[in-house]
C-alpha cells in the first residue's frame, strides 16, 4: 500500500470548559488513501466532527489541547504554523458542513463567496474567478449557473445550497474533501442526489473524501472504509464490506439494526440503541459503551478495551470489544436472523461464563495484574 | 426596492401628521394656561387679552382651529409665532439648527470612532484584560448622567472656570462660518460629553453582536476557506454584527437633531435643545410645538434612512 494521503495518529483533543475537561477525541488513528472515501460514523458527541475540524486547525483555541499527529501531504497539521495551516485550508483540504443555509454567509451572493474562496489561495482576476464560479456551479449540477451565480443563498433551495457549498469547497481542487453530515439537513430524495454528486465528483476529480455521519446508510453507498466512533474513540474500523457483513462491535450492531432497510421485506422492527451518549467529561469506566451495551459483563465495567485485529479478517479490520470473537460472530448472526436481543444476551452471558473469566474473577491483585488466567481480548486495566 | 422605500416614506408622512395632531391636542385643547394670557404678558388689560384671543383665533370652534393649524404646518410649513418675541417659529428653528447640527455630527463621529473599534477589539479578545478594562470603563460612562459629566469636565478643563485651562468652556460657541477654529474649540468638550455615553453603549452592543456573529456557522466556513483572520472578522463578522449598531445610530442621531437639551443647556450652546428648554420655561407653546414636530420629523427621517440601509446591508430584507 502506498503512503496514505491523510493519516491521523493517536489524535487527542480536549477542551477546558467551566464544567471540566471535555475529552472530545481520545486517541484515534485512521488513514485515507488518495482518491478513496472514509466514512466516520457515530452519534452526535462522539468526537467525529471535532477530529475533522482539528485537521483544518479549526479547534485551535486557548481552551483546547491537541496532541498526536495529523499528517497531510507530509505536513503535520497539528504543529503547523497558523498561517501555513490557513494556506492548506480550503485549498488542498476543504470542508463542507451540515446546514448549508447557516454555513453560507447570508449577505453575500453565492458567486462572490465562491470568488472569495478562489482568491484566498491564488491570484486570479475577478472576471476569471467569476467565470470559474459559473463553471463550478455547473460542475455541481446547478441549472442555469449564470443566473444563479449572482443570487443570494436564501434564493437557493436546501439541496442547491449544499451543491453551492460543494462548489465552494471544490474551488481550489482539493485533494481531500471533508464532508460533515452533508445530507443531514436535507430531504431524503435530495440526500441521495448529493451523495451521488459526491461520488461522481470523486471519480472525475480523483479527490479523497472523508464523510462524517450518524447514519450508516449514508456511507453504505460511497465509503471504501468505515470508522465507527463512540465517546471520542474509534470502536471499530474496517472496509465497508467488513463493517456491513461481519461487524464486531455491539455499538456497530446497534447502528446497523437501527437503519431502515428497503431490501428487507420482513416486518422487522428497528431497534434503537438504548440510553444516551455518555458525557465526555466524566466518561464511563472500563469499556465506555458498557452502560448501553446489551451484552455487558461485570468485567467490562473495569477493563478498557483496545483496538485489536479481528481474527480471520485482513489486518485492516479492528474492533475494541471485550467479547470473544466467536461469541460476537454468534450474536451478529443471531441479530441478522432476526432473533430477539434478549435471547442473544443470555447467550452472551452463557458464553462469557464458559469462555471468559466469571465476572468476579477478574480482580486485580496487588501487582496490578488480572488474577484470572483466562484472557479477555484486548484487556487493559483502567487505573 | 422602490415600493419598499415608497411605503416607508408614506408611513413617515402619516406619522408626522399624527404627531402634529397630537401636539395640537396637547397644547391647544388641553393647555395648562390660556394662550392669550401668555401672549399678552403680565398686567395686561382684559381688552388686550380679548384682542389677542381674537387674533389667535381662539374664539373659533376647535375643529376650525385644528384645520387651520394643520393647513399652516403642512402647506406653509408655518408653526406660528413665538408668544414671547412674536418671531416666526420656523425662523427661530432655522437660526438654531446649525449649532445643533454641529454638535450632533461631531459627537456622532467621535462616538463611532471610539465605540466601534473598542467593541470589535473587546469581542475578538473576549475575556482578555483589554476587554475587561474597556467594558468596565464603558459601564462607568454609561452610568454617568450627561449633565453631571458636562459640569465635571467644565470644572476640570474649561479655560474660564476649570482647574486646568485647556479647552474653551461654556458659552463660547460661534458659528462655523464666522470662526472655524473657535467653532471647533468651543465644541470639543460638548462633543466628548455627548459622545461618552453613546460610545460606551455602542461598544457594548457591538461587542455582544460580534461575539454572536463570530459563533455563526458561516464564520467557520470562512475560516475553512482559508481566509485570513482579519478578513474573516471584518467581511464576515463585523458586516453582520453592525446592523444593530446601525439601528441605534439612526435613532440617536435623529433624536439629537431634535435638540440635545441637556448638553446644549450645560454648555449654553444656542441650538434647538436650548431653544426648546427656554420655550418650556417661558410656556412659549408655539416654539415647543415646532421643536416637537421637528424632532419627530428627524426621527422619522433617520428611521427611513436606517430601513433603507438595512435593505442595502441585508439582502434578505429586500425580499420579505
Amino acid at each position: 500500500m502506498s503512503d496514505p494521503l491523510f493519516s491521523v495518529e493517536d489524535l487527542r483533543v480536549s477542551f477546558h470548559t467551566d464544567d471540566g475537561v471535555v475529552h472530545a477525541v481520545d486517541g484515534i488513528s485512521y488513514t485515507v488513501q488518495a482518491g478513496k472515501t472514509l466514512g466516520i460514523v457515530g452519534e452526535s458527541g462522539s468526537g467525529k466532527t471535532v477530529s475533522s475540524l482539528t485537521a483544518l486547525g479549526l479547534t485551535r483555541s486557548r481552551r483546547s489541547q491537541i496532541e498526536g499527529r495529523i499528517m497531510f501531504d507530509s505536513q503535520d497539521m497539528v504543529t503547523l504554523e497558523d498561517d501555513q495551516l490557513r494556506q492548506v485550508r480550503g485549498n488542498d483540504m476543504a470542508m463542507i458542513f451540515q446546514d448549508p443555509l447557516s454555513a453560507l454567509h447570508p449577505f453575500y451572493k453565492v458567486g462572490s463567496q465562491l470568488v472569495e474562496a478562489m482568491q484566498a489561495h491564488r491570484s486570479l482576476s475577478r472576471s476569471a474567478a467569476k467565470a470559474r464560479a459559473v463553471e463550478l456551479l455547473d460542475l455541481v449540477g446547478i441549472p442555469d449557473p449564470k443566473r444563479r451565480v449572482v443570487q443570494y443563498p436564501h434564493e437557493f433551495s436546501g439541496g442547491m445550497r449544499q451543491r453551492a457549498m460543494i462548489a465552494m469547497a471544490l474551488a481550489n481542487e482539493p485533494k481531500l474533501l471533508i464532508a460533515d453530515e452533508p445530507t443531514t439537513a436535507l430531504d431524503v430524495t435530495v440526500q441521495a442526489q448529493i451523495l451521488a454528486l459526491l461520488e461522481d465528483l470523486q471519480k472525475r476529480l480523483g479527490m479523497a473524501i472523508i464523510i462524517i455521519t450518524h447514519d450508516l446508510g449514508v456511507v453504505a453507498e460511497i465509503a471504501d472504509d468505515i470508522a465507527v466512533m463512540y465517546a471520542g474513540r474509534i470502536v471499530e474500523r474496517g472496509s465497508a464490506d467488513e463493517i456491513f457483513h461481519h461487524p464486531q462491535h455491539p455499538y456497530t450492531w446497534g447502528l446497523l439494526t437501527s437503519i431502515p432497510r428497503l431490501d428487507n421485506p420482513r416486518d422487522e422492527e428497528l431497534v434503537p440503541i438504548a440510553g444516551r451518549p455518555p458525557s465526555l467529561i466524566n466518561r464511563p469506566s472500563g469499556c465506555h459503551f458498557h452502560p448501553r451495551c446489551p451484552y455487558v459483563q461485570e468485567a467490562h465495567k473495569r477493563v478498557d478495551p483496545r483496538l485489536e485485529a479481528v481474527e480471520g479478517d485482513g489486518g485492516s479490520h479492528v474492533s475494541a470489544c471485550l467479547l470473544k470473537t466467536n461469541v460476537r460472530t454468534q450474536i451478529w448472526e443471531g441479530l441478522e436472523a432476526g432473533r430477539e436481543p434478549e435471547s442473544l444476551q443470555r447467550m452472551a452471558s452463557a458464553s462469557v461464563g464458559a469462555l471468559a473469566p466469571p465476572a468476579d474473577a477478574s480482580h486485580l491483585n496487588l501487582h496490578g495484574e488480572l488474577e484470572s488466567d483466562a484472557q479477555l481480548p484486548g484487556e487493559e486495566v483502567q487505573s | 426596492m422602490a415600493t419598499y422605500i415608497a411605503r416607508r416614506v408614506l408611513w413617515g408622512i402619516v406619522l408626522i401628521i399624527l404627531v402634529s395632531a397630537l401636539t395640537f391636542l396637547f397644547f391647544d385643547i388641553l393647555p395648562s394656561a390660556d394662550p392669550a394670557v401668555l401672549r399678552a404678558g403680565r398686567n395686561s388689560s382684559p381688552a388686550t387679552i380679548a384682542h389677542i384671543r381674537q387674533e389667535l383665533g381662539l374664539n373659533r370652534p376647535v375643529y376650525t382651529q385644528f384645520f387651520s393649524y394643520m393647513k399652516n404646518i403642512i402647506l406653509h410649513f408655518n408653526f406660528g409665532y413665538s408668544f414671547y418675541s412674536g418671531a416666526p417659529v420656523l425662523g427661530l428653528i432655522k437660526d438654531r439648527l446649525p449649532a445643533t447640527l454641529s454638535l450632533t455630527v461631531g459627537a456622532a463621529v467621535i462616538w463611532l470612532l471610539m465605540g466601534i473599534p473598542v467593541g470589535i477589539i473587546s469581542a475578538i479578545k473576549r475575556g482578555s484584560i483589554l476587554d475587561r478594562v474597556s467594558m468596565g470603563v464603558a459601564l462607568v460612562f454609561v452610568s454617568m448622567p450627561v449633565f453631571w459629566l458636562g459640569l465635571v469636565v467644565l470644572f476640570l478643563f474649561a479655560k474660564d472656570i476649570g482647574r486646568f485651562h485647556v479647552f474653551l468652556g461654556a458659552n463660547t460657541y460661534v458659528g462655523l462660518t464666522s470662526n472655524p477654529a473657535r467653532w471647533f474649540g468651543s465644541l470639543l468638550l460638548p462633543w466628548f460629553v455627548l459622545a461618552a455615553t453613546s460610545a460606551a453603549i455602542y461598544s457594548r452592543v457591538l461587542r455582544g453582536s460580534l461575539i454572536e456573529a463570530m459563533g455563526e456557522d458561516y464564520i467557520r466556513t470562512a475560516r475553512a476557506k482559508g481566509l485570513r483572520e482579519r478578513r474573516v472578522i471584518w467581511r464576515h463578522g463585523v458586516r453582520s454584527a453592525i446592523t444593530p449598531v446601525l439601528t441605534i445610530f439612526g435613532l440617536d442621531v435623529g433624536a439629537l437633531l431634535g435638540g440635545a437639551v441637556i448638553t446644549e443647556t450645560v454648555f449654553n450652546i444656542p441650538g434647538i435643545g436650548r431653544l426648546n428648554y427656554t420655550a418650556i420655561v417661558q410656556s412659549d407653546f408655539p416654539i415647543v410645538q415646532g421643536t416637537v414636530i421637528l424632532a419627530a420629523l428627524f426621527i422619522v427621517i433617520a428611521n427611513i434612512i436606517v430601513d433603507i440601509s438595512y435593505a442595502y446591508l441585508d439582502p434578505r430584507v429586500r425580499y420579505s
